[in-house]
């Protein structure tokens, strides 16, 4: 069985080839992306041990981002589901609306330490790509956006913000036009143009050193809530569960990152199930599917047995992703995190059950598959437990998807 | 004994005081019959080695053209063993000698070893595989030696001397020079003088191995590289095949003309 290292970093836990646990990540790709990846290598490197880079991350992530979000108690779902105490990291309070804005960040402010004008990246539900080209504005990069055509019609409202930071968005039509087929053309475009231009991969998947700065950019979620937790109960709780979302992994990885070596943490990921019913889902952790390469690294991916990825189908576009990180596939295999998956239907029915018990949490449809197993186990657990549910994302972007599902027009 | 064919064929064209012809097309494209038709009118058109890519849709290293042939290939149903059919039976009737490109999740999901024996099996003399790059490669480069089968390693103009010579010196005897930096099918963004001076650098690290110059090379150009080892045309084939098959005529045709031009410019 893989171990875990305790004390190491665990986006530092992968061997001289980029491999954690020896087989998951890596660099499977084209011998042009060779140059710019040991380049982004060396410089990701020597700016983790800058002190002046780490300040100018803080200064934006605290002024700009709006870190910290909220910890907060939901009173209320306690009191409804009756068992565990659930509490919520409300990510989605972010400037932006979701966690994608820490990784957006710190790409440009590498993009522009790399002396790059030009930065382009990938997107599902849209707000990779927001950030990014939120950001790109923000410190004058002209900015690429690669988005599934079926994506551009499903969370318009993302698509609406990028353009309005000024975006170049492209529509891919290939494949099942979705955040898959998006990251492929991404990669495409910075093959031929990484001379000038720096590629930023929307989640923690792609070559190792992407999955590297965007685990370390969302690290920040799990480096104030520790914050929070040992200021609402003294100490870290005997039990606590913390449960996220997970498409790429981004969210999950960063909000688990400092709980990692205490093992009385519990982490729980919740994968898209798909429609209730239906063979076609987004989970290859929870549905053990097999080994496989994608986007330049190994990882566990939805596929046929003659190696062609397989079409997902999940009503959050931010979670309809055949392949996942290979630090969740490692986090799995060393048996440090337990991952299920939650139904479209579930999805939509915690949805509703939490805006309406809360009120000042409206999840998207991603962190809403964390919420519906969070209101499966609570009341199987005592209330000496404490939940902590990720809400990485905000529902305005969702809100025609939902209405529709709900039957009401808006 | 394939590999050692594969050197001989670019001997060959060397003897002639020329540089070998490959083509590329994706195996299966428009679907299994036509594809060998169109291998057979390649053959009878002077080309010196096929490339016969085995299509993945997550093929993140080709442009357009290609990733349309591999489209129409895979959704007609194509499978990695029609592919090794398609060689097979071309092979059972031509000298000419077979190259797999290809994509690493191809391999790895039909199995390494299953997949060298069907290689064998069906007489393909060497391997490129698109992203697996130096040196994670080097184990199953190792395996591909031990079967007689030519692992092509891949160079391009942002590996530095020091990789190159790594790479050079693990390399079997043929290489491939990715021309520039983009996909496949991309117009030329660089001279050929620039192509032709890595080209010989290549040469001067390593003088005995053969080295093959592809992406972005089309009937207006090839003439250019005539003084080189090998160049190989893939998009512009395939995007040949795309028109045809449009206009309604006969893709096998019209490819194999398009090699009798391309053969007659390099060489002119
Ligand atoms: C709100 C939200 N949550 C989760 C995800 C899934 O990505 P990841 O698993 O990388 O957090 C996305 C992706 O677009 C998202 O927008």
């Amino acid at each position: 069985m893989i171990q875990l290292q305790k004390g190491v970093p665990l986006i530092d836990q992968h061997d001289e080839n980029g491999y954690w646990g020896g087989k998951f990540g890596g660099n499977q790709i084209a011998e042009s992306l060779n140059h710019p990846i040991e380049e982004l290598e060396n410089e990701f490197e020597k700016l983790r041990q800058d002190d002046t880079f780490i300040k100018e991350r803080d200064y934006y992530f605290k002024n700009f981002i709006g870190a910290p979000t909220p910890f907060i108690k939901l009173e209320n779902l306690t009191k409804y589901l009756g068992g565990a105490q659930i509490y919520c990291k409300l990510v989605s309070k972010a400037t932006g609306g979701a966690h994608k804005a820490y990784n957006a960040v710190v790409h440009s402010l590498i993009c522009r330490r790399l002396g790059k004008t030009y930065i382009g990246g990938d997107t599902g539900a849209g707000y990779a790509g927001k950030m990014l080209s939120m950001a790109a504005a923000k410190f004058n990069l002209k900015c690429k956006i690669f988005m599934g055509a079926k994506d551009i019609e499903r969370q318009s409202i993302n698509v609406f913000s990028m353009r309005s930071y000024g975006a170049d968005i492209v529509p891919v039509n290939s494949g099942s036009q979705t955040l898959v087929d998006a990251v492929s053309e991404c990669m495409r475009w910075w093959t031929s143009e990484n001379e000038d231009s720096h590629m930023c991969v929307g989640s923690t998947v792609g070559p190792t050193i992407f999955v590297k700065i965007c685990a370390w950019s969302t690290a920040q979620i799990s480096r104030e809530m520790k914050k929070q937790v040992i200021d609402e109960f003294g100490e870290v709780p005997k039990d606590m569960k913390l449960i996220n979302c997970v498409g790429g992994g981004s969210s999950a990885a960063g909000f688990w990152n400092e709980w990692i070596d205490y093992d009385n943490v519990e982490l729980i990921g919740v994968e898209a199930g798909g429609p209730e019913g239906s063979k076609k889902h987004a989970a290859p952790l929870t549905n053990d599917s097999p080994l496989g390469v994608l986007h330049g690294a190994t990882q566990y991916v939805i596929q046929d047995n003659d190696g062609e990825i397989e079409e997902t189908e999940s009503i959050s576009a931010g979670l309809d992703y055949p392949g996942v990180s290979p630090l969740h596939c490692f986090l799995k295999e060393a048996g440090r995190a337990r991952y299920t998956s939650a139904t479209d239907e579930e999805a939509i029915e915690a949805f509703q059950l939490v805006s309406k018990n809360e009120g000042f949490v409206s999840p998207s449809l991603e962190p809403s598959h964390a919420f519906a197993e969070a209101i499966k186990i609570a009341p199987t657990l005592s209330k000496d437990t404490i939940i902590v549910v990720d809400s990485c994302g905000d529902s305005a972007k969702d809100s025609k998807i939902i209405a529709e599902r709900l039957g009401y027009k808006i | 004994m394939s590999s050692e064919t594969l050197y001989k064929s670019f001997v060959n064209a060397e003897k002639k005081n020329r540089a070998a012809l490959l083509t590329y097309t994706v195996g299966g494209d428009p679907n299994k019959s036509i594809s060998l038709e169109i291998f057979r009118e390649i053959a009878k058109s002077g080309v010196d080695i096929i490339e016969c890519g085995l299509g993945h849709g997550a093929n993140i290293g080709d442009g357009g053209a290609i990733q349309d042939s591999t489209y129409r290939a895979l959704s007609g149903g194509i499978r990695t063993d029609d592919v090794f059919d398609i060689i097979k039976d071309f092979k059972d009737e031509s000298e000419i000698d077979v190259i797999i490109m290809t994509y690493q999740n191809k391999i790895m999901s039909y199995g390494e070893e299953k997949f060298l024996e069907k290689c064998r099996e069906s007489q393909v003399s060497g391997i490129i595989c698109v992203d697996w790059p130096w040196p994670l490669n080097l184990k199953f480069s190792d395996k591909c030696k031990k079967n007689s089968i030519t692992f092509i390693q891949l160079l391009c103009p942002t590996t530095n001397e020091e990789r190159l010579n790594k790479i050079l010196n693990d390399a079997h005897d043929v290489v491939y020079y990715i021309s520039m930096l983009s996909t496949t099918g991309q117009k030329l963004k660089v001279s050929s003088n620039e192509i032709i001076e890595r080209f010989q650098l290549i040469k001067k690290l390593s003088p005995e191995k053969k080295c093959i110059i592809g992406f972005g090379i089309t009937a207006d150009t090839i003439n250019d590289f005539k003084k080189t080892d090998a160049c190989v045309v893939g998009s512009a084939l395939c995007r040949e095949i795309s028109n045809s098959i449009n206009k309604e005529l006969n893709p096998a045709i019209n490819v194999g003309s398009m090699v009798r031009q391309l053969k007659d410019n390099l060489n002119s």
